[in-house]
């Protein structure tokens, strides 16, 4: 009877979104008299930043600061469609829509701009600070709060874009099955290393090593904050939670913190995670979802790490004390004689 | 039942109240005095969200009765900006990027002013006691723990 140490890995790829009847998000853009952005979606941020990002893809490629936007997520009701923030999808599907939207605007905003300034609008181009000026001739401007002062007051235009970014619903091939359920995928990979009690079947993960391969990291702490959170989410779900134990059955299923399972702060692995850029042809800006894909390595490299410690391998989640002793009962049973 | 009337000092100021007797303090604090930075987790006592500080005790609002405060001072993570200026606290959970949905950060904040109003200069281990009582959803944690650490870090700078 010991503490057994065991290392595993694992690799994934994940896609972003999905496609059972079409993916459709839009968008709407529209400038205030002061020149600032309105970006309306139905799109919903759940503190994964979603606001944040739609906020700098809009000013990205309007040419403002992102302080200049304001997003509005309020309300499915009034809001452009959006099918949801699910499938690690949000960033993808709603900022593709945005910065479509974000280009129509920007178009009509140079087009008032050349109007006012007397030159062609191909001929004009943004300083990313609020000003809007003839290529090459950067002393020809005009701020862009004037120009939707310009805009609203006299030339009589809304600078205003729609946006909307659509994955067609795809068919499964009839004679093999084959389909495009995904866009582009990201990828992640996941070292664990555990200790595992032999006598009373309880795993510590000492530690998980991940990379996350997210396209392109949009926002580098947001998209970090969410990594660390979700790894953590991914020893949870390979170790602790469950809402049915003894599934299908739903005895025993927890109804509240003292009975559902997480691991606390005082339970935490050491966790080290590296981002690897590898931008999606169809990402907004190159960026793919890393929303779902950061909590999944873990579980199956803890499961492999359990097994290179003690030799059985658990294939129901979670991974319980009692499925690895069962699982050691049942082993030391298939060969007697042999010292575990 | 019988309404009581209670009187507590809430982020400084002097709050009077009718309440039914039975009323937990977190019911007090949202619904009648509006302040919505203690949250309903649970109302049980095992998430933590609902922290207050009770003449500077920690305490868990929901299961916290309104009428055993009479007199009592009470601070909540909505009290702790002073004239629009951020506690070092809120600043260090913010600079560390410890809160996503944000619906932990109010208990967070109260439970880590609670320690280093005992200990200005806590270890991780220190840390991850006194905020054991708390669950997040989003974070995995690791962010919260360092972002007490800063402020610690940060006060004793400001106070050298
Ligand atoms: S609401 Fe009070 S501890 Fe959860
Ligand atoms: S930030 Fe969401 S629960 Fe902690």
């Amino acid at each position: 009877m010991a503490l057994r140490h065991g290392r595993g890995v694992a690799a994934i790829n994940y896609p972003t979104g999905m496609n059972l009847g079409g993916d459709p998000t839009q968008a709407l853009v529209h400038s205030t008299p002061t020149g600032n952005f309105m970006v309306s979606l139905s799109s919903v941020d759940l503190g994964q930043g979603l606001k944040h990002i739609m906020a700098q893809l809009c000013a990205e490629t309007i040419g403002v600061p992102t302080e200049r936007v304001i997003v509005d997520t309020a309300d499915t009701d009034t809001g452009p469609h959006c099918m949801g923030t699910f499938a690690s999808r949000g960033t993808h599907r709603a900022g593709n829509a945005v910065i479509a939207a974000s280009r129509e605007a920007r178009q009509v905003m140079l087009e008032v701009a050349a109007t006012a300034l007397e030159v062609n609008a191909d001929d004009l181009d943004t300083d990313g600070q609020g000003n809007i000026h003839v290529k090459g001739a950067p002393s020809r401007a005009i701020s862009i709060m004037d120009t939707a002062l310009v805009a609203h007051f006299k030339q009589g235009r809304s600078i205003s874009g729609r946006g909307i970014f659509l994955v067609p619903r795809s068919y499964p091939d009839a004679a093999t099955g084959a389909m495009k359920p995904a866009t582009c995928y990201a990828h992640a990979c996941t070292v664990a290393d555990v200790e595992v009690d032999d006598e009373t079947g309880e795993v510590r993960v000492l530690a998980v090593k991940n990379v996350f391969e997210v396209g392109r990291a949009l926002n580098p702490k947001i998209v970090e904050q969410q990594l660390v959170g979700g790894s953590w989410m991914g020893i949870s779900h390979a170790l602790y939670e469950t809402t049915e134990p003894y599934y299908p059955s739903r005895e025993h299923g927890p109804t509240d913190f003292n009975e559902y399972l997480m691991p606390g702060p005082g339970d935490l692995a050491q966790t080290e995670t590296y981002v690897l850029e590898r931008p999606a042809a169809d990402g907004p800006y190159g960026a793919k979802g890393p929303g779902e894909m950061c909590a999944n390595p873990q579980i199956p490299a803890i499961a492999n790490a359990i097994f290179d410690a003690v030799g059985v391998r658990i294939d129901v989640m979670p991974i319980t004390p009692e499925r690895i002793l069962k699982a050691l009962l049942e082993k030391a049973a298939a060969s007697p004689g042999a010292a575990s | 039942m019988a309404k009581v009337a209670i009187r507590f000092l809430l982020n400084g100021s002097e709050k009077a109240e009718f309440v039914e007797s039975g009323t937990t303090l977190l019911d007090v604090l949202r619904e009648k005095l509006a302040d919505f930075s203690p949250k309903g987790g649970c109302l049980q006592g095992t998430c933590g969200a609902c922290s207050v500080l009770v003449d500077g005790e920690i305490r868990l609002a929901c299961l916290t009765l309104a009428e055993t405060c009479e007199g009592c001072t009470i601070e909540t993570a909505g009290g702790l900006a002073k004239d629009g200026v951020l506690h070092p606290l809120q600043i260090a959970f913010a600079d560390g990027f410890a809160t996503q949905c944000g619906f932990c950060t109010g208990g967070m904040i109260v439970a880590s002013k609670a320690l280093l109003d005992r200990n200005p200069a806590p270890s991780r281990e220190d840390v991850i006691e006194a905020i054991s009582g708390n669950v997040c959803r989003c974070t995995g944690y690791e962010p919260i723990i360092g972002a007490v650490l800063a402020a610690a870090r940060a006060n004793s700078t400001n106070k050298a």
